[in-house]
């Protein structure tokens, strides 16, 4: 399989791709002509986008013929998981495009459907994490932040998504690393980083987190301070450190990924997975991903379903610690 | 008088001919799904997005502002006409608008709130060109503490609902309060009175319960009745306003339309809130009061004007400074960057063509709504000469279909009926229903904000009186409920 997908990827001669790919796709995926997108959230959200753009991709690039989006949100993706796991069971060319919120939502809600019930397709994308204060905050690095923190935490009020999401998590995994306690930090939830953006501006909290795309825009005009990123390393023609950079031993991203059902042949599970990496390989995926920041942390297969299986351990421990779980 | 230049080059850009076709389909399709209790604009334009593949972004922002001005009027007909809002900010518009309909009335409702809609709109568009920025600053002032004293002062308008009795009203808007808190709570992220049921994770949607307390429960309470069922409505006087209605209606339109705007602009004002706001402020100024609750073109003309200012002043906050503070607005700017377009407070810099051609398109697909509303006031009326029994199944096929389509979930169906039937309950037994709703919307919003202001002043509950924002709303909410005590007293005494 890799061998005929390098292959693939050296044959950058169009014409060479054309006179291949009828043959291949009869062979390979067959199967794969109609892509069937399950979204376990409303339209319009994150997950919901990354499968438009998958969609756009995989016809753009001519990987699939078409494609159908079918959206049952609700509670981070603890309504649509169950009609996943039951009624789509076996569907050899369904996708579901979810992720670590979901991973959340499941623990906080003690659903009883797991995403390891699912069979993990790839990651795709991930969005990492900001920390701001306002413009008048007398506090200029994360340092600062964090002494105010355990000197009281009940000065530092932050704000972010709703309780037990990626923003909150993350202000715990922060406590916890500068030797507080993750219980204590006052958190000031709202429903999405708009509302918790106006709090920000309008200098009602002390400090914010959430996706560094809610906040760029207001940290290029000058109207927040970044303190920190959650990223693994620095980002070209950003000039704010990451946590590690500013002291604290924490990373964190907010990754996207895609999920078969269970019950799939194993030729319908490689058959996605090729599908998912040559569209990942494709001029209009890494097109899409300029176009709406997304970071590209690619990682398919068996790795992937390793890596979420330490995932959910992870963000089970950090809720425990801020007693949600 | 930079700003005139900028508008006249927004128009330049809204009458371009594909453009005005564009706000067309926009006001046409939103008046549409306005009309349907389910669908609403966000969703709407949700399910559009993708039409930003192939669309130039001038062409679809002016499509989707067409869909969400057209949603605020549409909303209004259905409210108006079958007693079943077709968004959550017409809600009030069927207390009075569905009573002036049983009279006979609903042409003048209709135009009423055609009209109202129309001079709300473009003042509201009018504040968005003018006063964005300095009302934006303003509007960030409200801290958590600030909201709360807000809900304050909205809960003392609630009064005006109550009805006779103020123990049933109570009890109304107790139950109200109780089917918004279901739902995971945001501020911990655990389930309440959700019973296991993942489907109500994300709580009771005001619509469902709206469209069964007054639809479906009214409905039921007719068929429980047959004597009524064979009466048709007979439509009165001419299909138009006559000159008292004007009369009566010009101030309530510049009333709501001032208060629904800054409520708009606030970034967790919303559209309900200042709907009911008008409806009390209507009561309270209205020479003939005792109309209220049988059918007065004040409270039609008042809070439809307060929603569709407050339509225009979602739109401040999202252009000046690029934050989302709607369902809508969020939706909006998840299609800006599609285009790779980031709003924020430099979109006004970087993209004034498109902030520019999407404000004037706003005049004009006010102008088109108006025309397109206007004549067919008279026409919809006519929908109420259908006899009482056919009208009325109708009416829950059309309340049954427009809440599938909320989220295509048989619990909502369950729900709907089930609501209905307390619906038909309340109404046998001379309950209100409409506190029911409104505590459904202020209940957690007022919740909520109260938690937030505890966390930031860690417990201290002197925060609602050390702001001076605060502490001015909470002087306005005792104000409101004390004056007409003493003024009755007064005049009591002088009798």
């Amino acid at each position: 399989m890799l061998n005929r997908r390098s292959f693939l990827q050296t044959t950058a001669c169009a014409g060479t791709m054309a006179a291949l790919l009828p043959g291949y796709a009869r062979n390979a995926h067959a199967a794969i002509d109609q892509v069937q997108f399950f979204v376990p959230a409303n339209p319009g959200g994150g997950w919901d986008q990354t499968a438009r753009s998958m969609e756009q991709a995989m016809k753009s690039a001519n990987l699939i013929k078409g494609a159908q989006v079918t959206n049952v949100g609700g509670a981070g993706g603890a309504v649509g998981l169950p009609q996943f796991v039951n009624q789509w069971k076996g569907r050899g060319n369904a996708l579901m495009v979810a992720g670590m919120v979901m991973v959340g939502a499941l623990i906080t809600n003690k659903s009883p459907v797991k995403v390891t019930q699912t069979v993990p397709i790839a990651r795709l994308t991930g969005e990492f994490e900001v920390i701001v204060v306002p413009n008048e905050s007398p506090f200029k690095t994360l340092k600062d932040l964090m002494a105010a923190f355990k000197a009281d935490p009940a000065k530092v009020s932050w704000a972010g998504g709703s309780a037990g999401g990626t923003d909150h998590i993350l202000a715990g995994m922060l406590a916890k690393a500068a030797g507080g306690e993750a219980k204590k930090v006052s958190y000031v939830a709202y429903s999405g980083g708009g509302p918790a953006l106006a709090a920000l501006l309008g200098n009602q909290v002390s400090c914010g987190v959430s996706g560094w795309g809610e906040f760029s825009e207001q940290v290029k005009a000058g109207k927040l301070r970044a303190l920190a990123i959650s990223a693994d390393k620095r980002q070209p023609g950003l000039d704010v450190p990451t946590i590690k950079e500013a002291g604290f031993d924490v990373e964190l991203y907010n990754w996207r990924g895609v999920f078969a059902p269970p019950g799939i042949k194993d030729a319908d599970k490689k058959a996605l997975i090729e599908l998912v990496t040559r569209m990942r390989d494709s001029a209009p995926w890494q097109e899409q991903l300029k176009t709406r920041e997304w970071t590209d942390v690619f990682l398919a297969g068996d790795a992937y379903g390793k890596y979420l299986e330490a995932e959910i351990t992870r963000i089970e421990g950090i809720l425990k610690d801020l007693g949600l779980a | 008088m930079e700003t005139l230049d900028l508008l006249a080059n927004g128009f330049a850009v809204a009458l371009q001919p594909m453009n005005l076709l564009w706000a067309l389909v926009g006001v046409t399709l939103g008046t549409a799904i306005g009309v349907l209790p389910g669908l609403g604009p966000a969703l709407t334009i949700a399910l559009l997005l993708p039409i930003t593949f192939s669309v130039p972004p001038t062409a679809a922002f002016i499509l989707f502002a067409g869909i969400y001005y057209g949603a605020m009027y549409g909303g209004s007909t259905t409210s108006i006409l079958l007693n079943t809002p077709g968004e959550s900010a017409t809600i009030v518009t069927a207390l009075e608008g569905n009573k002036m309909a049983k009279k006979g009335r609903a042409a003048s409702a209709l135009a009423t709130a055609a009209i109202g809609s129309f001079v709300a709109g473009t003042i509201g568009t009018l504040g968005l060109t003018f006063v964005a920025p300095p009302l934006v600053e303003f509007a960030l002032k409200f801290g958590p503490a600030d909201y709360f004293s807000l809900m304050v002062v909205a809960f003392v308008a609630v009064s005006a609902v109550l009805g006779s009795s103020t123990l049933r009203g109570l009890t109304a808007l107790s139950f109200g309060i109780l089917l918004g808190l279901v739902g995971i709570d945001l501020q911990t992220g655990q389930a309440r009175f959700t019973f296991g049921l993942p489907e109500l994770l994300d709580g009771i949607n005001v619509i469902v319960v709206a469209v069964g307390l007054f639809a479906v429960g009214e409905t039921l309470y007719l068929a429980a009745r047959p004597k009524t069922g064979a009466s048709v409505i007979k439509l009165q006087g001419r299909a138009w306003m006559t000159k008292e209605d004007w009369q009566r209606s010009w101030k309530p339109w510049l009333r709501g339309s001032f208060l629904g705007f800054p409520f708009g602009a606030l970034p967790a004002g919303g559209a309900e809130v200042p709907t009911f706001v008008s409806y009390f402020l209507e009561k309270k100024l209205s020479k003939k009061p005792e109309e209220f609750g049988h059918g007065a073109i004040e409270g039609v003309a008042g809070p439809e004007a307060a929603n569709n200012a407050s339509a225009a002043g979602v739109l401040v906050p999202m252009l000046a400074l690029g934050l989302p503070t709607s369902a809508t607005a969020a939706i909006m700017l998840s299609a800006f960057q599609s285009y790779g377009i980031n709003p924020g407070p430099l979109l006004l810099q970087n993209q004034p063509e498109l902030v520019w051609g999407l404000i004037a398109s706003l005049y004009v697909g006010n102008v088109m709504l108006l025309v397109l509303n206007l004549p067919l006031a008279g026409l919809w009326a006519k929908i109420l000469t259908i006899p009482a029994p056919w009208l009325y199944s109708g009416i829950l096929v059309f309340a049954t279909i427009g809440t599938y389509g909320i989220s295509q979930s048989w619990i909502d169906l369950v729900l709907l009926y089930l609501i209905g039937g307390v619906g038909y309950l309340m109404r046998r037994f001379d309950f209100p229903t409409a506190p029911a709703v409104i505590g459904m919307i202020l209940g957690p919003f007022a919740e909520q904000e109260f938690r937030r202001a505890m966390t930031i002043s860690a417990g201290d509950m002197t925060t609602f009186v050390t702001r001076p924002l605060s502490l001015t709303l909470l002087i306005i909410a005792v104000l409101l409920l004390v004056v007409p005590l003493l003024l009755r007293l007064r005049t009591r005494k002088a009798r």
